[in-house]
């Protein structure tokens, strides 16, 4: 039995996906800024996939820039010629935003508290944003799943003079729950193809026409000098179709294998993070107290189950996850939390095993432990 | 190209020495590419590599116990023309300010005496090239030995660890946890010319895999210096449970060790190990104390090697930063081991204490039962130093 519930880690890539992935290596595996035939060849693969994002998210084509994927979309997004040097994030976000926004020489970053849900409000984002040159804001938390209020925020700041720049990062939204830049205020937003099903190394970064951002490379003119060099052609085109092949319907399925998966196992866990209402619907972030994660990882894991504690990037980190902390989990609590993601590709059968192999696995434990 | 290995205390060792210097020679041997030559000559390892593997072998040899330094050298005919024009090319090559020629007549016969050819060499290489003779603190020492049919010139050498030959002393069992300070334990008895087992207990779910992994990693760096290492997998789970379950808490620490050392010298016996390694220091932690080395070395009949006894913890780090083990030691996987450790455990228990809490645990079963499912893997060396045969 093998059960990959590690989905807000990465994603299996779809055969489709493969399939571009090698076709523009093999066939169209031109330069996409060469004159010829072949160059237009690999230009146009960039250009059908910038054009699929582009038609999920509403915006515009030439919006869309590649990058290397979710971190360096994040780096990217915060390198403003910015009037005041001074920042607004949340204390959950993800290291590759938190650390960009920390290697900001000489700025004032402000992270703000959430909820025990996760939650940031509105009103206390634009009462800090005044007077600041960029709030940044993960869309869904990649470790408990909550939703921010991300239409409600840009509002808020929308009626801010001068207003501040808004980036969102939408890696682990983007596909999953309603993402709509332009209507909602966003300047900025960071996308990653491998949790989507598509190649791990590609991302791309939606910035607002007109916003100048400022390169972290320098070179050609490619994708108007805001990331020069040649495009990873294999990577976009297996990004725009894991793009084309997501499917409207997958979240609210997603959301009741979810709470299949949470009935399975709720007499033996207990859920962290928001109500399923205020959560993505592809994340279940539960306890075991008196078990440490890891243990009951590497049980789950002998009976063929694949999740994770805290967030993938940090788990040969064991330190208490800081998402979970400022969420005002008590360290133990935190210590004995784990992470269920699922994906399309996940079924209710795999489901049910899970949640049968997790009650089994505790039931074990506990007996091993006398817990 | 040319190499020279230098011994120490081997050359000290009387009636052993021609048995010290054949597996010294085989491990130089172990290491050398296709086409090369070795050979004991003159109370040094002389050995001939195609010149594109000089640089990989010399590293290679820095990692043969036994040779105190490696050198690449020049060998010209004894002949003070060719000598002198090998030796500019040295002084030419070497990134120095100064130089001093150190030269040593092996054989007698040569024209000149030492002092005469340090300063004659001396006079002709720093007319050519311009570098300054200093006697006291030169920047270079080019040493010139002088046989009857070839000189050897050469520069400064490359440490190599020292100590004695591999298998020299014995072989023995290692127990590496994942830790700083066992990999430099088994290093150091390598060095005292004993060949290892390893031996690692995994506690499987409560360790994961990637600790198994960090050990596996751990045996691959020790394998620069003592080649493809045996290493037991045991799992341990078993019995960790086993004595929290039935054993007075304050000592489970203690008994677990207990166990350890039974199953390693269970494994020692197949292994014809003749003693046990550990990186037990004194006073780090409770099971460190004399009385809980005293209550669990007890159960061993093997003597039981400690070489980190002696070391603070900043020497064992440094010791282990040198030979490559201890980036591998601190990456840090949850260790859940660490649910089993006693909140409160006994550090200066009497035997009778020990034995009097182990008495509920059924020994033998658990000890045939981890020994019937250990699993023996053959760990092959980081690095390209050793060569496939």
């Amino acid at each position: 039995m093998e059960i990959y519930l590690d989905n807000a880690a990465t994603t299996q890539a779809l055969d489709s996906v493969a399939s571009a992935v090698a076709d523009a290596l093999t066939r169209r595996f031109g330069n996409p800024s060469s004159p010829h035939r072949w160059g237009i060849a690999a230009s146009d693969v960039v250009g059908a996939a910038s054009g699929a994002i582009a038609r999920h998210l509403r915006v515009e084509q030439d919006e869309v820039v590649f990058t290397s994927g979710g971190t360096e979309s994040n780096n990217l997004a915060v390198r403003h010629l910015a009037r005041t040097k001074r920042a607004v994030t949340t204390a959950i976000e993800h290291s590759s935003l938190l650390g960009a926004l920390d290697a900001l020489e000489g700025w004032e970053v402000v992270k703000l508290p959430v909820d025990r849900f996760g939650l940031v409000a509105a009103g206390d984002v634009a009462q800090a944003a005044e007077g600041a040159s960029l709030v940044a804001i993960g869309h869904v938390n990649n470790e408990v799943g909550t939703i921010q209020p991300i239409a409600e925020i840009g509002a808020a700041l929308s009626r801010l003079t001068p207003k501040p720049a808004f980036h969102v990062d939408a890696v682990q939204s983007f596909g999953k729950v309603a993402l709509r830049p332009r209507e909602w205020g966003i300047d900025t937003c960071a996308l990653s193809a491998h949790k989507i099903h598509g190649p791990k190394g590609v991302g791309a970064l939606w910035v607002r026409r007109g916003l100048r951002l400022v390169p972290l490379l320098y070179g050609g003119d490619q994708q108007g000098g805001l990331r020069p060099g040649t495009e990873n052609v294999p990577g976009i085109a297996g990004f725009g179709e894991a793009v084309r092949r997501l499917d409207p319907d997958a979240p609210a399925r997603l959301a009741r294998l979810r709470e299949r998966l949470w009935t399975g196992i709720s007499a033996v866990a207990v859920r962290n993070g928001p109500p399923a209402e205020h959560a993505a619907p592809h994340i279940l972030n539960v306890r075991v107290d008196g078990l440490p994660a890891e243990v009951l990882l590497h049980a789950l894991e002998q009976r063929g189950v694949a999740c994770s504690a805290g967030s993938a990037c940090h788990s040969r980190r064991p330190e208490p996850s800081h998402v979970l902390l400022a969420l005002g989990l008590p360290p133990e609590a935190v210590m004995s939390s784990i992470r269920l993601s699922l994906s399309s590709l996940t079924t209710e059968a795999e489901v049910d095993a899970a949640g049968a192999a997790m009650v089994d696995a505790i039931a074990s434990l506990r007996q091993m432990l006398h817990r | 190209m040319i190499i020279l290995g230098r011994f120490g205390e081997i050359g000290l060792k009387g009636s052993n020495r021609g048995e010290f210097e054949r597996r010294l020679l085989r491990q130089v041997r172990a290491r050398l590419p296709k086409g090369a030559a070795s050979q004991m000559r003159g109370g040094q390892v002389l050995v001939q590599v195609p010149d594109e593997e000089g640089e990989r072998t010399v590293e290679a040899l820095t990692h043969v116990f036994g040779l105190v330094g490696v050198m690449r050298a020049v060998a010209v005919p004894p002949d003070m023309g060719q000598i002198t024009a090998a030796a500019i090319e040295l002084a030419r090559s070497a990134r120095a300010s100064s130089f001093k020629i150190a030269a040593r007549r092996v054989w007698k016969g040569f024209p000149l005496t030492s002092p005469q050819i340090n300063a004659d060499l001396g006079a002709a290489v720093a007319e050519a090239t311009g570098l300054r003779v200093d006697v006291h603190h030169p920047d270079l020492t080019l040493a010139v030995e002088i046989r009857s049919d070839v000189v050897h010139l050469h520069g400064p050498a490359m440490p190599g660890p020292g100590g004695l030959p591999l298998g020299a002393s014995g072989r023995a069992m290692t127990l590496l946890s994942g830790g700083i300070d066992s990999p430099v334990a088994t290093y150091l008895a390598g060095k005292r010319g004993l060949s290892v087992a390893a031996v690692y207990f995994h506690a499987f779910p409560f360790t994961g895999d990637r600790t198994k992994e960090k050990v596996v990693d751990l045996c691959r760096a020790l394998g620069r210096y003592f080649g493809p290492l045996r290493l037991w997998v045991v799992p341990f789970a078993e019995t960790q449970v086993a004595i929290r379950d039935l054993c007075p808490a304050p000592f489970a620490t203690l008994l677990t060790r207990r166990m350890m050392l039974r199953v390693a010298e269970s494994l020692s016996r197949r292994e014809r190990a003749g003693a046990l390694i550990t990186g037990d220091s004194l006073g780090q932690v409770a099971s460190q104390t004399l009385e809980a080395m005293t209550s669990v070395g007890e159960v061993a009949e093997l003597p039981l090697l400690r070489p980190v006894v002696g070391l603070d913890k900043d020497e064992i780090v440094a010791i282990a930063r040198r030979i490559g083990t201890y980036d591998i030691s601190i990456r840090p996987y949850e260790d859940c081991c660490s649910i089993f450790a006693p909140r409160h455990p006994r550090t200066r228990p009497t035997r009778e204490q020990v034995r009097e809490a182990e008495a509920p645990l059924p020994v033998a079963d658990l000890l045939a039962s981890a020994l019937e499912r250990a699993e023996r893997l053959l760990v092959q060396p980081a690095g390209s130093g050793f060569i496939e045969p």
